[in-house]
């Protein structure tokens, strides 16, 4: 044994010794790679993410953006909000993952290898948002409990894989079929292995969309491992969480799948609305689905100060759930009046819309610029928090930045 | 790769220390035994002997702020990190705002789902510590825009 494998030998027996586990694979380990347990915790090193993120909690990683960082038409990894409810699996060799189909309503239970996932099946790629249904939580009076997101848990990446339906169509799906679940790799908090993190899932009529895929590249790569890696369930314009990273399974349900998060009140808003602080049974609350109409301004950054008689150049992005976004306007008088943006179609269904205006100000001053979205249903954004839910979902209130005119 | 070297490197560094630490406690116990062996009482109770322990770093508070934490100073403190931290972050914590019906509630809601054990008499101590600390302020229905960061726009 030469000098340097001793080295990395006992160093792999000191990171069995810290994380108070054997590493499988441990032997397959690539030289120099360090498992996540005993790394150095920053997490914007470990992830790649831009210092300008805002780090909400460390165990588990919740991380998100700010409006100005998401300016990219393409959301890139560095800006990408991170949203866990466990702990990211130590996977450093996926060689050997396989995908499983199961569950009461499959024909027959059926796995497949990663390798077989890219050739058995057509590749797709779409722009998809992605909104943890709980952004915008931050606002809500009283307050509602759990990570305190404000604007930036959204991003629209483009994923890359496999329909989610050409899948189920070669397991064969029963008639009495209702509704996926998902199982990941990720861990309890607990590192209890009789419980899951979150175990999630969509109806069938979402499962079968075109735009519903198996994903195994994000922007053109493999999947970051925070956000799925080697394989992630991805359905845009619904709550983040139905996306489930670290995908092992899938399970075809006969009924609404009853995982770990589809219960309780977690993603659920009051199936009636209710009063902002008023208790409510978990029977009276509904599961959500479809994410709201709602944007953001990317350009400028909050703050900006103009000399008076130059024009604001504003741009940014709006979204609409399963809808597309009809119309797009901002003010700049706190909503007494509303002047248009110019709005552009999105690169494929459930891909966010680029807008922009250009703004002139009456006078020198303090100004604040507001973005309001309408679907193609007539829906807009509120100005004001919309209906108060215990768990502070859905708040899609209009964007607002702070500007003076100098 | 400057990872791989910097792994290496610290390995390398890491068991050197510990050689160096090993070897040299085990030298000086052979003297300090040969030396005063006979002095030694072996009743602890007889004599009373202090340990100095350095201070360390990261349970210091500055500012009434536990550092290691992010946590208020408060009393209660040591009992809600000793059982609020162990399997989340404190920063759960920290970001949370509610009143001791909700804190307790959610308490109840981690016993039930998340392996939280009973916490005895403790729990008074944790839910007086995170209302003191952490109660829920009014909001309404849309505050002010407020730590504006400013700077010239340069279109």
């Amino acid at each position: 044994m030469n000098r340097r494998k001793f080295v990395r030998r006992s160093a792999l027996a000191a990171f069995a010794g810290l994380i108070g586990t054997d590493i499988v694979f441990g032997a397959k380990m690539t030289e120099g790679y360090v498992p996540l347990g005993a790394q150095d915790p920053d997490p914007f090193d470990l992830f790649d993410k831009d210092p300008e993120m805002v780090l909400l909690n460390d165990k588990p990683w919740n991380m998100e953006a700010r409006a100005h960082l998401l300016d990219d038409s393409i959301t890139p990894n560095k800006y990408m909000f991170i949203r866990n409810n466990g702990i990211v699996p130590e996977q450093n060799e996926v060689s050997d993952w396989k995908l499983t189909v199961d569950g009461e309503s499959v024909k027959q239970q059926k796995s497949y290898s990663l390798s077989d996932l890219k050739s058995r099946f057509a590749p797709h790629t779409y722009q998809l948002t992605l909104e943890c249904g709980g952004n915008g939580r931050a606002e809500f009076d009283p307050p509602a409990k759990g990570n305190q997101w404000t604007i930036g848990a959204v991003s629209c990446a483009q994923w890359t894989g496999v329909r989610l339906r050409d899948v189920l169509e070669d397991v064969g799906i029963k008639n009495d079929a209702v509704y996926i679940g998902y199982h990941g790799a990720d861990l309890h908090l607990t590192r209890d292995p009789n419980k899951e993190p979150i175990s999630r899932g969509v109806p069938m009529s979402k499962a079968l969309q075109d735009e519903t895929l198996i994903a195994f590249q994000m922007n053109g790569k493999d999947i970051p491992l925070v956000h799925g890696h080697p394989l992630r369930l991805v359905a845009g314009g619904w709550p983040a969480s139905v996306s489930g990273k670290w995908l092992k399974r899938i399970s075809v349900r006969n009924k609404v799948h009853d995982g770990e998060k589809m219960e309780g009140s977690s993603y659920r808003m009051p199936c009636e609305p209710i009063a902002p602080g008023e208790v409510i049974s978990d029977d009276d609350m509904c599961i959500i689905e479809s994410m709201p109409v709602k944007s953001l301004i990317t350009h400028p950054k909050s703050g900006a100060m103009l000399a008076k008689g130059k024009t604001m150049d504003i741009r940014g992005h709006a979204w609409a759930g399963e809808l597309e976004v009809g119309k797009m306007e901002y003010s700049i008088d706190f909503g007494a009046t509303w002047k248009p943006c110019s709005l552009e179609k999105p690169v494929n269904r459930l891909a966010w819309q680029r807008f922009s205006a250009n703004i002139a100000f009456p006078k020198k001053g303090y100004y604040e610029i507001w973005a309001k979205a309408t679907d193609t249903k007539g829906l807009s954004q509120p100005m004001i928090l919309p209906g108060w839910n215990p768990k502070g979902y859905l708040n899609n209130a209009c964007h607002r930045i702070a500007v003076k005119i100098t | 790769m400057a990872s791989q070297k910097k792994f290496w490197q610290w390995s390398r560094g890491t068991y050197r220390f510990l050689i160096v630490l090993c070897a040299s406690v085990l030298i000086i116990s052979i003297i300090m035994f040969y030396k005063y062996g006979d002095e030694l009482h072996w009743d602890a109770k007889e004599k009373d002997t202090y340990i100095e322990t350095p201070e360390n770093d990261t349970e210091r508070i500055e500012n009434g702020i536990h550092l290691r934490t992010g946590l208020k100073e408060g009393v209660g403190l040591t009992e809600t990190i000793n059982n609020c931290t162990t399997c989340h972050s404190a920063k759960l914590v920290t970001q949370n705002r509610m009143d001791r019906e909700r804190w307790t509630a959610t308490i109840r809601w981690m016993q039930k789902t998340q392996n939280l054990w009973d916490l005895g008499p403790n729990e008074e101590i944790i839910v007086n510590y995170l209302v003191t600390n952490y109660p829920p302020g009014k909001k309404g229905r849309r505050e002010n825009l407020d730590n504006v960061e400013w700077y010239e726009l340069k279109n």
